[in-house]
């Protein structure tokens, strides 16, 4: 399977990439505040998708590229969710109009 | 060689986020962790080829999920309550269960191998006939939308009974909280 350059090189960017996602996971555990929570979940799909493009171009098969753009909008729209959360403290309209109330 | 490097990793960070979500105390951590957790299973379901399982594991664990779990968390606390009681009988009953279900795996065909029931005469036959009887490019979806049917039917229903339910629960919900806000 490692036989040319461009193989050798995916496989590296692929080791990398695991110790990116471990600090991340790090993060995500140790996390003082819950921005660096979100930051780390936004940057796991980040590299969810990398991780996808390296597999497939390392596994000779780049039809997997079209695949790991979807993941990045459904990074993209769960983390607008959460920062909506954060922002309203509520994620539906109901507590939303009762803070108004007030 | 590098299937087995990639899995290997992907397991070792899927089993710490689990043990991280059994010790975090915070829920909106635990939510955190879990999408993270869907997305690390989503990786593993894309190196055994299961593209199309991967993109469900994803949707709906990192994406719906979590949005329907930080809305539990706007209604209800933060904070995870102490259990009274032990995880004694709980952790046997969950060692025994994973225990039958790995029993249950030893005599299963290996991943991929050519012996398979599925591969010897089931997938052959489907990917022989599909051209002629269905007519559809695509194989899956014809297994899915003509020769099982009646099971995505049943699917479906399924999943319409329980967005009903949920449905009927939230508008309950909403009327309560209104009636709570007039006596304000």
């Amino acid at each position: 399977m490692i036989n040319t350059m461009p193989h050798f090189i995916f496989l590296i960017a692929l080791i990398l990439l695991f110790i990116a996602m471990i600090l991340v996971l790090i993060r995500l555990y140790k996390g003082p505040t819950l921005y660096d929570r979100v930051l780390s979940t936004n940057s796991f799909g980040t590299h969810t998708v990398l991780f996808i493009g390296v597999l497939g171009f390392l596994s000779d098969r780049p039809d997997f590229l079209d695949i790991a753009l979807l993941y990045a909008l459904i990074n993209f729209v769960a983390t607008i969710a959460i920062l909506k959360f954060f922002r309203y403290r509520a994620i539906g309209d109901v507590l939303i109009k009762r803070e108004l109330k007030k | 060689m590098i299937d087995t490097f990639t899995n290997t990793v992907l397991f070792v960070m899927l089993v710490l986020t689990a043990l991280a979500i059994v010790r975090m105390e915070r829920l909106f951590a635990v939510v955190m962790l879990s999408s993270v957790f869907s997305l690390l299973s989503a990786l593993l379901f894309v190196t055994l080829d299961a593209v199309d399982v991967a993109f469900t594991e994803a949707a709906v664990g990192a994406g719906i999920s979590t949005v329907l779990m930080l809305g539990t968390i706007a209604l209800t606390k933060p904070e995870a309550k102490r259990p009274r009681h032990t995880a004694f009988v709980p952790l046997i009953v969950v060692c025994v269960t994973g225990a039958a279900l790995v029993y249950g795996t030893l005599d299963m065909p290996a991943f991929g191998s050519p012996d398979a029931p599925a591969q010897t005469h089931v997938g052959p036959d489907y990917l022989s006939r599909t051209p002629i009887d269905i007519d559809v490019p695509n194989a899956v979806t014809a297994i899915l939308g003509s020769y099982r049917g009646f099971d995505t039917l049943g699917e479906t229903a399924v999943v319409f009974t329980a967005g009903i339910g949920v449905l009927l629960l939230l508008s309950g919900l909403r009327r309560r909280r209104e009636d709570e806000d007039e006596e304000i």
